[in-house]
């Protein structure tokens, strides 16, 4: 069947195609569409496969390894800097394997377009010593998709599909093809692997490393990893992902160069080695950092037979495109047009009505007695509150920190120390960081400015819904420091008067700041009122 | 101007503000040239940028297979614009004979909006435009929503899918909303048409 489907898209109807019996995340641009489309698929809910979301990047990781054990498909889906909060159970179920087939897809975000950094997933995937595919184009997300649990299956490994946000975030016809079966209920025949005490890892560890030469070989042999011989043996170029697309784009049908198109990793050495053998220098068009680079380049850059990021062949830093990639091939270009003066920068804003602007509002009012350096914030829609017309917060480094980062600075002696993190961000990685300030009684002030949503990927539900006091008492805030306020500019002053008792106190304080998020519908609203109202 | 002289690639650059409807005009693309069996890629922005920020969709269309999801720099046949300033934003994009088409109506959320006059001035300077009060017209017709197809329909005479299978594509993406809406919106395709036909004839 042809469909026309977003990248992701195509990712998903790929893995429900492949006999997917569950798939776990933690929203995330550019990778959220993925389960989303899981979530709304008739098919998928008639094959009763699990969709909802997990908490964080680690749950999600391990209840898809659970599912695995249970010898199930299953897909885990993050951004990339989410698989930085996986990256206990990630690197350490390349040591165990899986049983059913287990596929980690992350979609990276070169640019930074809504993350706050461009790390490049494959060096996970190396790290891990797992096979990688880096699909280029919507047909692949969908075969490679496909293609990765039989992988997966075959090596009892992970697997790491790596997308990268214009790939995940653009549409094209897929061609589709028949379904196969969900795996049946299998445990592990050798489960005593997945418990990995030291006498038993040391020996997995070995075996993971006697089978990197068959990984190598498969991708070696695999279609996924092409080498077509060009005329003209002055460049050879290694394209990887959409590296090979903006090559393509510049061609056509009649690039004169030899090209290595590399989809699947490790490596395909023998390949690598006869472009090298053949043409006098090797473009290396990589879609992130420069890892294939590094691998096959020159350590003291004396002899740069290899080009790309690491030479300035290629820019160091963000995504590809199209003239980036002609500027390495030497094409000359005409000079565009350029963006006219009276063209002014357009920000991302909070919503018309926000109550996060009502919290920065009560803040901004506090001031003077704050200093303007003592705001620790974190990852979320209140993360805009760094910029004008809001200036308030002074940091945004990682799901959680806030809390954490408020508590060290206040151990150092910074008074009043302010947090302020979402209701989802808070249970993804708030909690455990809360703990932490109450068992020392932390002199800080935690703000969790609870719309009721994961507003920024597209107003998932959060877990935290009507939970939240009951988590925080469970964690120990003494309840008359746990408050609740209503962001509203009509309780403007009654606010900013609560705020300045509780950052008087010398203890851990926490206001639950409770107004849904605007984007909601009127019926998710109404039930975030009465669970509120409960709780 | 006949669709005719357009070569079967065509690059589109669809530009506006989070919110403003633009992945609607990408959608009916998409949808019309599924039916005429041409190739596509579009991509548009997700996540923060959503949020009242500038957003575009690259739509590229073709018979021969697309390989970069991006349009590059100077091979935009047009760029559609609901909003003035977002029109020029993505200038350097544009083909040397390239069409701007744009909404009049400005979207103000920054405090520095430039003076419209000076906005239609600069737009102007290039004599592929066509400049149409879309927003007011889509409010005659019956919502204000209807802008956007408002300015499918005035690049529709550039476009490498003909009138039909466009109106197709409006009425599959709107039926589920009913008769009234479809209704509605083949209305404000046809309206940007004729406005834009007074312009490129």
């Amino acid at each position: 069947m042809r469909t026309l489907f977003l990248g992701n898209e195509a990712l998903a109807q790929g893995a429900i195609d492949a006999g997917l019996s569950g798939v776990y995340a933690y929203p995330g641009t550019p990778s959220t569409e993925i389960t989303e489309y899981i979530q709304k698929s008739k098919l998928a809910k008639e094959l009763n496969i699990h969709s909802i979301w997990s908490v964080n990047e680690k749950t999600a990781m391990e209840s898809a390894l659970g599912m695995s054990y249970a010898g199930k498909r299953t897909l885990t889906v993050m951004k990339h800097v989410g698989l930085n909060v996986a990256a206990d159970v990630f690197m350490n179920m390349s040591i165990s394997g899986v049983n059913g087939g287990l596929v980690v897809v992350v979609a990276d975000d070169p640019s930074m377009h809504s993350s706050q950094n461009e790390q490049d997933s494959r060096f996970y995937g190396k790290f891990a010593m797992i096979p990688i595919l880096e699909p280029s184009n919507q047909q692949e997300m969908y075969d490679l998709t496909r293609y990765a649990f039989d992988l997966s299956e075959e090596l009892k490994l992970p697997v790491l599909l790596r997308t990268v946000t214009r790939l995940s975030h653009s549409r094209s016809f897929v061609n589709s093809r028949d379904r196969i079966a969900q795996n049946d209920l299998n445990l592990p025949e050798d489960a005593s692997r997945f418990a990995l005490i030291p006498s038993y890892a040391r020996g997995l560890y070995q075996k993971l490393l006697d089978i990197q030469p068959k990984i190598e070989a498969i991708a070696e042999n695999s279609t996924n990893n092409t080498l077509t011989i060009g005329k003209d043996k002055s460049l050879g170029i290694i394209a990887c992902g959409l590296g090979y697309n903006y090559l393509m784009e510049n061609f056509e049908d009649d690039c004169p160069y030899s090209i290595l198109k590399v989809t699947q990793y490790p490596l395909p050495r023998k390949k690598v080695k006869e472009l090298f053998k053949t043409c006098d220098k090797i473009l290396v068009l990589e879609e992130g950092y420069p890892l294939v680079e590094e691998m096959i380049g020159d350590y003291f850059q004396e002899d740069p037979k290899v080009i790309g990021r690491l030479t300035g062949a290629v820019n160091r830093t963000g995504e590809l495109n199209p003239n980036i990639v002609a500027k390495s091939l030497g094409i000359k270009e005409n000079t565009p047009k350029e963006i006219p003066t009276i063209v002014e920068n357009r920000p991302p804003q909070l919503c018309v009505g926000c109550g996060h602007g009502d919290v920065f509002n009560a803040l901004k009012t506090l001031i003077p007695e704050i200093g303007d350096k003592q705001v620790f914030a974190d990852i979320g829609c209140y993360t805009l509150g760094v910029l004008p017309p809001h200036n308030i917060i002074n940091t945004a480094i990682d799901m959680g920190a806030s809390i954490t980062m408020a508590k060290g600075a206040a151990d150092a002696g910074v008074f009043p120390a302010i947090a302020i993190i979402g209701d989802s961000t808070f249970t993804h990685s708030g909690m455990t960081g809360l703990l932490d300030a109450v068992y020392e009684k932390s002199p800080i002030t935690v703000i969790i400015s609870d719309n009721s949503a994961s507003a920024m990927t597209g107003a998932q539900d959060s877990a935290a819904l009507g939970r939240l006091k009951d988590i925080c008492l469970g964690i120990g805030v003494e309840p008359e420091h746990l408050r609740v306020i209503v962001p509203l500019s009509k309780n403007h002053d009654d606010n900013v008067t609560l705020l300045r008792d509780e950052m008087n106190y010398k203890g851990v304080s926490v206001i639950i700041a409770q107004r849904a998020c605007v984007q909601l519908p009127k019926e998710r609203k109404e039930i975030i009122k009465q669970l509120n109202t409960l709780s | 101007m006949n669709h005719k002289n357009i070569k079967m690639k065509t690059n589109i650059i669809i530009a506006g503000v989070g919110g403003q409807g633009i992945l609607t005009i990408s959608t009916i693309l998409d949808m019309a040239a599924f039916n005429n069996n041409l190739y596509i890629k579009q991509s548009e922005v997700h996540g923060m940028s959503q949020r009242g920020g500038a957003v575009q969709s690259h739509v590229r269309i073709s018979d021969k297979e697309v390989f970069s999801d991006l349009i590059p720099l100077g091979k935009a046949d047009m760029i559609i614009s609901v909003e003035p300033m977002e029109l020029l934003r993505y200038l350097p994009y544009l083909k040397e004979e390239g069409w701007l088409i744009t909404d009049a109506e400005p979207f103000v959320n920054i405090p520095n909006y430039p003076e419209m006059e000076e906005l239609f001035n600069k737009i102007k300077t290039y004599p592929n435009h066509i400049i149409i009060n879309a927003t007011e017209e889509a409010k005659k017709i019956g919502t204000s929503k209807a802008a956007n197809v408002v300015m499918l329909g005035a690049a529709s005479n550039l476009l490498p899918i003909d009138e039909s299978g466009l109106l197709k594509a409006i009425t599959d993406l709107f039926n589920r909303k009913g008769e009234r809406v479809v209704n509605i919106n083949i209305e404000a395709f046809k309206k940007g048409k004729e406005l834009a036909s007074l312009v490129i004839n």
